[in-house]
């Protein structure tokens, strides 16, 4: 086979690791608060600012940064359950849907107020894995890796803490629960700080990829989505897998043609598998 | 009613005379702000009743680009062009619009496909560099005054297309808000099965207002295309047109006549007004302002700005309970 299609699918691989753990992050807000963050991206692309300019700017040093951006995403998404999320609790979905379009919007515009429309890059450079004929790069391992460490992470977690076994309660009744004594507003506040969190997490990873700009989260927000619904809202096992096949799609499209086409097909596939499989790939 | 009359009479009249009385910034100004209120209210046909679409980008993104590159390429009137993207995104919306509304994609999935279809003609768009011009965007050939290009140096022309154009919208939704459409329609967005018992025929009412409603909106794009001369994949579709357009239409009120209209007028002035007193330091200030607003909208008056003055004023009776005309 081709060198370059074996490192195109490679690179697939790798990239689905980091849309996985963020699928994760937002398909654990939707499955139980029940609301779709759709400025979901946008909180990682605030949290590499913070890498960038703490690690750049401030000279902390590069761990540490990410540990304060994981922090701070985890309050940032407090914050916006409490302000934004919290008051259209009882809303039509869509008007939910809307108000977390309107925080896109604010963090977007906020973060070109403030910071520009410049590409920044906290200028690390690892090294790239040579192999025989193949080139693979250090960094988007490392964002593998520890993506699939945060998922196994956050199944741990979930399946063997009480407050764990309290979100998934949440996720799959939130009428019974309040009568076993679980308290349903500090349980979505619990869920939305881990999802600041992983976005935050994943932020670390992509800074070691990708430039920061204010416009970052339309490349990956909309990619993101589909891989949710494709797995089936909510449905975290399902994210896990649909995030591979896209990352495939995109990784496999672009080397047969080039990058826009190749998110073209993807998004094709994810409009006809809608109505082939309206609830999900894993639809029971 | 007549005083009604009277007044709407006055409006237009002032409407027409504008043009020679203010300076053309503020004409340019006012264009913009009818035509987007023209797209604005195309998207409001669906919205009302339900059908949250982040599609709109797609088919004014079709709508606009059809036109400008069968004239520079080929030398193919607008007059031609822009029928031919209005008929692409019909056949669009109805691609999208038939399995949804068969299947019974709803709600934010539906938002979610619609989503999906933006970013796919965006993408597209920028894919076909060598044709489109990609993300660096694309300039018609201008050749000066021509009614057969469609092309009007002088803005008093466009200003007329524009007037004309959003008289159109209005009177588009005011027969779809009249017609016993709206009936059915509300009763689909309300309980689906119970319409559907009643003898509508829900798929056919759906698509039909889907159709109109982006139809419109693609020849709200294609004249926008013919009066700025110059197309970007990002300013005329995909997820971030998508989402101006349903903010704005927010704002305004959707459930309202004037509701669009409004969202137009106070988004352009607010972007203008940030831009001339800020400068482009400033830049993003508009829309970091927008997403405040659009969430407070959403929280405080789902209703929208004139929705929720209506709701003041006039307390009126529950339109839904008014008899068929």
């Amino acid at each position: 086979m081709d060198p370059y299609l074996i490192e195109a699918i490679i690179n697939g691989i790798l990239l689905g690791g980091v849309l996985a753990l963020l699928a994760l992050g937002l398909n654990l807000i939707f499955g139980v608060v029940d609301v779709v963050w759709i400025a979901y991206a946008d909180i990682v692309m605030c949290g590499m600012y913070v890498i960038f300019f703490l690690y750049t700017e401030y000279g902390v040093p590069l761990p540490l940064a990410c540990l304060i951006a994981i922090a701070s995403m985890a309050a940032l998404g407090v914050v916006v359950h409490l302000l934004i999320i919290a008051p259209v609790l009882d809303s039509a979905p869509i008007n939910q849907l809307l108000a977390t379009g309107g925080l896109l919007f604010f963090l977007q515009s906020f973060a070109t107020l403030l910071f520009g429309t410049d590409f920044r890059n906290i200028g690390v450079r690892l090294p790239i894995l040579e192999s025989a004929t193949l080139y693979i790069s250090f960094s988007r391992l490392i964002a593998f890796a520890v993506g699939l460490i945060g998922a196994v992470a956050l199944y741990l977690f979930l399946k063997r803490t009480y407050i764990g076994t309290a979100i998934r309660a949440v996720a799959q009744d939130r009428e019974i629960v309040g009568l076993m004594g679980v308290d349903q507003r500090r349980i979505y506040l619990v869920t939305s700080a881990i999802g600041g969190a992983l976005a935050g997490l994943a932020a670390c990873l992509l800074a070691l990829q990708y430039d920061v700009h204010p416009y970052i989260g339309n490349t990956f927000g909309p990619v993101i989505f589909m891989i949710c619904v494709l797995g089936g809202l909510g449905n975290m096992i399902g994210g896990f897998i649909a995030s591979f096949i896209i990352s495939q799609i995109i990784a496999i499209g672009g080397y047969y043609s080039n990058t826009e086409l190749s998110y073209v097909f993807a998004f094709t596939f994810f409009i006809v598998l809608m109505f082939v499989r309206p609830r999900g790939i894993f639809a029971r | 009613m007549s005083i009604l009359r009277i007044s709407m009479l006055v409006g237009l009249a002032i409407l027409i005379a504008l043009p020679v009385v203010i300076p053309p910034y503020f004409l340019h100004l006012l264009i913009q702000i009818l035509l987007w209120a023209f797209i604005y209210t195309a998207w409001a046909l669906m919205g009302r009743f339900g059908f949250v679409s982040f599609g709109h980008g797609a088919f004014m993104g079709v709508g606009a680009y059809v036109p400008a590159l069968l004239w520079s390429y080929y030398d193919v009137t607008p007059w031609l062009g822009i029928p031919v993207g209005i008929a692409l995104s019909i056949l669009l919306a109805v691609i999208i619009g038939y399995p949804c509304f068969r299947l019974k994609v709803v709600g934010h999935y539906f938002a979610l496909v619609t989503l999906a279809l933006s970013q796919v003609v965006l993408l597209s768009l920028v894919a076909a560099r060598d044709v489109t011009g990609g993300s660096l965007g694309f300039t018609q050939k201008a050749v000066g005054h021509s009614w057969y290009a469609l092309q009007f140096p002088d803005k008093a022309y466009f200003y007329g297309i524009s007037v004309v154009l959003w008289l159109i919208g209005l009177y588009v939704w005011q027969r779809i808000d009249h017609g016993i459409n709206r009936e059915a329609l509300e009763a689909i967005s309300e309980v689906e099965d119970a319409a559907t018992a009643i003898g509508i025929n829900v798929l056919r009412e759906q698509l039909r207002v889907t159709m109109i409603s982006a139809a419109l909106t693609a020849l709200g794009g294609a004249i926008y295309g013919q009066y700025i001369m110059y197309l970007n994949p990002e300013t005329v579709s995909g997820i971030a047109v998508s989402l101006q357009i349903v903010f704005a239409v927010i704002a305004g009120g959707v459930y309202s006549l004037l509701g669009p209209t409004v969202g137009s007028l106070l988004t352009l002035s607010l972007t203008e007004g940030l831009r001339v007193w800020f400068g482009i330091n400033f830049i993003g200030a508009a829309n970091t302002i927008y997403g405040i607003l659009l969430i407070l909208c959403i929280i405080f008056m789902p209703q929208g700005i004139v929705g929720a003055l209506q709701g003041i004023r006039f307390r009126r009776p529950q339109a839904k309970t008014a008899p068929a005309e």
